[in-house]
Formats: structure tokens, sequence, C-alpha cells
């Protein structure tokens, strides 16, 4: 179980609790927050699971491996330094008190 | 809990009884698009009384898996499920399952179910998806015919390829579900087939590069893939063989394949019966107006069942895609709510066989030039298709960059031309950064503005 805060961009935020083994999109699709819309399901084929996660985070993420690199360039937000695509964000308690910050358009 | 969280200003505006001047909001079908749209309509602040009919049983699931990782094992029931199960109660959506619309009643705004449950409607939307066609053959009825759409479907096929026995598996239809079927039921390990009518697979969605690329995959896995072939018969067994159980499929020109297990994907129809009974306008497709409404204003009709006018062929269309689906309910969803607008959105849609990744931005039937970029020796590379010297659609194979930057491109509009794509050294992802990148909620703005203005035409 992970507290995870996603910050929408109109400055308020939906703070749940997600159970493993979800992602951090499908704790977003579980709490209807809209702001992730994971049209592939997780497969990382689509990005509009796009996040950014908090720049003053320290929580380990797993690393970037190539094709959510692929997918991150064709986000329809512009991808920063701290772009993920949230369902390739497995939650654990390594990640308790996650924050996430949702981008104004996934598509 | 800190801040405005979505989850009070659910709780405040809750409630059974409906919001007073909300509309009653009747969904019929609680597949993709289905669940979608009620899922959208909460999460918009939606107050009133949201009723959701599935006629099946199970909770609400995902079906590109189907074909894929769930036939294969590697993706479980809970990884198939739209939303968990407590979902649909924690937002105060009456999920009616294993009930059937049978009927609309538009004078009396009410649609009746085969219960009997008589459901008030201020708007109601038909996500009622599509069935596959049926072999329109001799045999098309005998055990061992089959086709895929629901889970109940997928279980079944499931049950067959995981016997434990090799068998012969004929394959109907190059398209994409027919390719992923072939390539989980090789994968398998089992010995397949795959006959397809028209000269090259998957030919009313993809070109020639693509398609000649995919199907080269199929045929080093061992598929035997065969085209310009039709079947013209399913035959029983013979002797002490189960003449009720397919053994053989017969093809024009009279050859004979072994059949263990016979898979139709030819196609699919709309699911239209609910709407032309009620006397709605219905085509190949409930047709609905630039916002998704159906002939009567108060019915909307999104996803597969739905025939739309495209902005990007300037027709109506169906398309059967997880991407329409969604982006239709959430069009829907917006304008119950009063955003009301066109559904403008770029198609999209993906497949997985073996391990290539093919995606499709925008749509590239009708294309009059097409232009590939990357490696397709590698099996890394994109085509690039132009009408009247603008881009209408990109088909990517293992490039998924390509694939997100096109969708984008397509949606804001791009002056790339073939010249570009042809250049040596082009690199889509290299053109894409070099534009400076705006804050996003002006490069969002943008976009819309741009939408809004350009009339499109592939
Ligand atoms: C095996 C398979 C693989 C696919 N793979 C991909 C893919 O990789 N990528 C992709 O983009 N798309 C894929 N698709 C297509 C995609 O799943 C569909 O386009 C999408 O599900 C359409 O959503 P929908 O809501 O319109 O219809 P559906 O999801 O089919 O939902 C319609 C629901 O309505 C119910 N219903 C119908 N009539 C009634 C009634 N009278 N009363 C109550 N309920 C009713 C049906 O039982 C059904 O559950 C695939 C489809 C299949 C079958
Ligand atoms: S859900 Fe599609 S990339 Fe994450």
């Amino acid at each position: 179980m992970a507290k995870i805060t996603y910050k929408h961009p109109n400055g308020t935020e939906t703070i749940v609790d997600v159970a493993a083994p979800n992602t951090v999109m499908r704790g977003a699709k579980i709490n209807n927050i809209d702001g992730i819309e994971a049209q592939c399901g997780g497969s990382a084929q689509c990005g509009t699971c796009h996040v950014y996660v908090d720049e003053a985070n320290t929580l380990p993420l797993p690393e970037i491996h190539e094709s959510e690199d692929e997918v991150l360039y064709g986000t329809a937000c512009p991808r920063r330094d701290n772009s993920r695509l949230s369902c390739q964000l497995p939650v654990s308690e390594e990640i308790d008190g996650l924050v996430v910050h949702l981008p104004e358009a996934q598509s | 809990m800190a801040g405005a969280t979505e989850e009070t200003a659910r709780g405040t505006a809750g409630g059974t009884a409906g919001e007073p001047g909300a509309p009653d909001v009747v969904v019929v079908g609680a597949g993709q698009g289905g669940v979608e749209t009620v899922a959208a309509l909460r999460a918009r602040g939606f107050s009133g009384r949201i009723t959701l009919v599935a006629e099946e049983t199970a909770l609400p699931y995902q079906r590109p898996p189907l074909s894929k990782g769930y036939l294969l094992g590697t993706v479980d029931r809970a990884g198939l499920e739209l939303r968990p199960d407590d979902f649909f109660s924690a937002l105060d959506i009456d999920l009616v399952r294993g009930d059937r619309a049978a009927g609309i009643d538009r004078d009396r705004r009410t649609v009746e179910l085969d219960s009997g449950r008589e459901l008030p409607y201020g708007r109601l939307v038909l996500a009622t998806g599509s069935r596959p066609r049926r072999l329109p053959v001799a045999g098309a009825d005998l055990e061992g015919v089959r086709t895929l759409r629901s889970l109940a479907d997928a279980d079944a096929l499931r049950h067959r390829l995981t016997g434990g026995r090799e068998l012969d598996v004929v394959v109907v239809g190059a398209g994409f579900l027919g390719l992923e079927l072939a390539a989980t039921a090789r994968t398998l390990g089992h010995r397949v087939t795959v006959v397809e009518a028209a000269a090259r697979v998957m030919s009313r969605a993809v070109t020639g590069a693509v398609s000649e690329h995919v199907a080269a995959e199929h045929r080093g896995q061992g598929v035997r893939v065969l085209t310009r072939r039709e079947v013209v018969a399913l035959h029983g067994g013979t002797g002490s063989e189960d003449p009720g159980h397919v053994r053989v499929v017969e093809l024009d020109g009279g050859e004979r394949l072994a059949a263990d297990l016979v898979v139709a994907g030819i196609g699919a129809l709309p699911n239209v019966e609910l709407a032309t009974a009620a006397g709605l306008l219905v085509g190949d497709g409930v047709i609905v107006d630039p916002r998704l409404r159906t002939s009567d204003p108060d019915v909307y009709a999104v996803g597969d069942c739905a025939r739309f006018p495209s902005p990007w062929t300037g027709r109506h269309i169906r398309l059967e895609s997880v991407q329409n689906a969604s982006d239709q309910a959430r069009r829907v969803a917006a304008d119950i709510l009063g955003e009301t607008g066109p559904y403008t959105a770029v198609p999209w849609f993906w497949s997985e066989q073996y391990g290539l990744r093919l995606q499709m931005a925008g749509l590239t039937a009708g294309h009059d030039e097409a232009v590939v970029a990357g490696d397709p020796a590698a099996g890394r590379f994109s085509v690039f298709c132009f009408r009247a010297g603008r881009l209408t659609g990109v088909e990517s194979v293992n490039r998924p960059a390509d694939h997100g930057i096109s969708r984008r491109l397509l949606a804001s509009g791009t002056d790339l031309t073939p010249q570009d794509v042809a250049r040596p050294g082009f690199d889509l992802r290299a053109r894409a950064q070099q534009r400076p990148s705006p804050p996003a909620q002006h490069a969002q703005h943008a976009q819309h503005a741009q939408h809004a203005e350009r009339p499109v035409h592939a």
C-alpha cells in the first residue's frame, strides 16, 4: 500500500491509497482521477498516462526502459526530465508518499 | 487528506435520486465506450442518476488482451478489468449486469430491459459495440469453428489452445484480429495457416510496406500465410471421426486444409438492432452528427456501433478501436454536461504480433503518396502517408516515438512534406525537438485553436 498524490493542473490534488500490484496509472483509474487516460491499458503503447514526477522526489523509481523512453517522445504535453509513463510505475511501499503532477492534456 | 480533492467534491454531489435539473443518464453496453462514458461523467462532476446496462455478467473488461496476453496466459483476468468491482458503487453508478436492453420507447423516454425493468432517461447513450461476422459458408456451424469478441469466446479458445495437444489451426481473415490470433496460436506451439481473400494481409488497414513486413514475420515464425484464397466450405469428420466437429477447410481451387480449430476474423457488424427498432437513423452503424447525437438529439451513440462524420475523411465512418470508443465517450460526457462541440480526435490504433509493435496514427486509406523512413530490414520503420501533399496518417513498426509524435503533428496540423521524410537522416524526434517547447498550457491552447479553425480533409 502506498499513498499517492495526484496534483491537477488547476492546483487541486487527490490523495489516495493504492495497493500493490497496481501501478500509479491504475491507481488513478481506480479512483476515477480525470487526467490519466491510459487508453492502451498499460502496455506502454499510447502515452496517455503521462505524468511529471514531483521535482523534489527522492523515492526510488524504476529506470526508464527503451520503449517507455520512445513513447515519452510522443506525449501530448511536452516531455520534461521528470516525465514518466505512470503505467510503468509499480506501486510498492517504497514509493509511499509519491507526488505526481498531471499534464494539461493526454491526447 | 489535503487540498480540495475530487473525493470530497463527489461526496457532496451524490444521492441516488439524482440532483434536480440533472438528466437521468442511461448507457447501454458496458464495454470500452460505455464504461468511459460513465467514468468521465462522474469525473467531471455530473450529479444525476447514472445507469449502465451490461448484457454480459463479467465485470466490464478490456478486449485488446483477449487476442494477445490473455490468450497467451501473460495477462490474467484481473488484468483485463476496466475498473475494479467497487468502482461503480463508489461513484454511485448503477451497474446492471446480466440484463439486456430490449427496447427503447422514445416517446416515454424509457429503456426496457429483458428482465422487464424500465429505466427512464433524460439522455441515452448507445455503446453496444459490434459482433463478429460469421463465415458465410457451409459447415460454419460445426463445432470447433469460432470467433473472438467476448471473454467467454476467449476462455473457450484458451481452453482449446492450452489443452496440451498440438492442433491444426486455420485462421480465416488476415486483419489485425486474425493475425494476432495466428501469432498467439503459433507462439503456443500450434500449426497455423492463415487464409486471406485479398492480395495481401491487412490490406484494408495498412500500406504494402507494413503488410509485407508483417506477413514475412508470420512466415518466419512458421505460419503458412495464403493470400488470394477463399474458404468455400468447412467439413466435419469422416469415418470414426466426429462428423459434427470441423476437420477440413476447403479452399477455392479444391485445396483441403486439415483443421482442429477454425477461427474467423473476417470483420465485425455494428450492433444496431436496438437503434433500428427505435426508429433511429441507421446505416452501417448508428448514424450520428458531429456531436455524436443520433437522429434523436437526446440519444447518443459511441464506439464500434457509431457511424460519425469524420473531419479526417470528410465522410461518415465507423472505427473499431479503443481510442475511438474512449475519446467519443469523453466527448459525449462533456456534451451531456453542456460543454458541446464536435468530435475531432485523431484516430489511432495498435496491434501486437510476436514482438512486433504496430501503431497507426491518423487514417492512411486514400493516400496518394507513402514514404518509408527508418530501417525496414531491421524491423524498425514508419510509413508516412500523404494526400495532396498533406500528412494524413503514419504507420509505425517498432517506432513508438514516431507514432506519438505523429499523433501530435496530426492534431496540431503540420507542414511536414514527403520530401522532408525522404531526406537522408530524417528523424522525427529531432524535428519535433527543434520546435521551441512552450509551457504545457500554451501548447495545448494553441492546438485546440488550430483544430477548431482548420477544416480537415483527407
Ligand atoms: C479480440 C479483440 C482485440 C482487439 N484489439 C484491439 C487493439 O489492440 N487495439 C485497439 O485499439 N482496439 C482493439 N480492439 C477493438 C476494441 O476492443 C473495440 O473497438 C472497443 O472495445 C469498442 O468499444 P465499444 O464500447 O464500442 O464496444 P464493446 O467494448 O464491444 O462493448 C459493447 C458492450 O455492449 C454490450 N451490449 C450490446 N448490446 C447490448 C444491449 N442491448 N444491452 C446491454 N448490453 C449490450 C456488449 O455485450 C458489450 O459488452 C480489439 C477487439 C477485440 C474483440
Ligand atoms: S497506459 Fe498506455 S502508455 Fe501507459
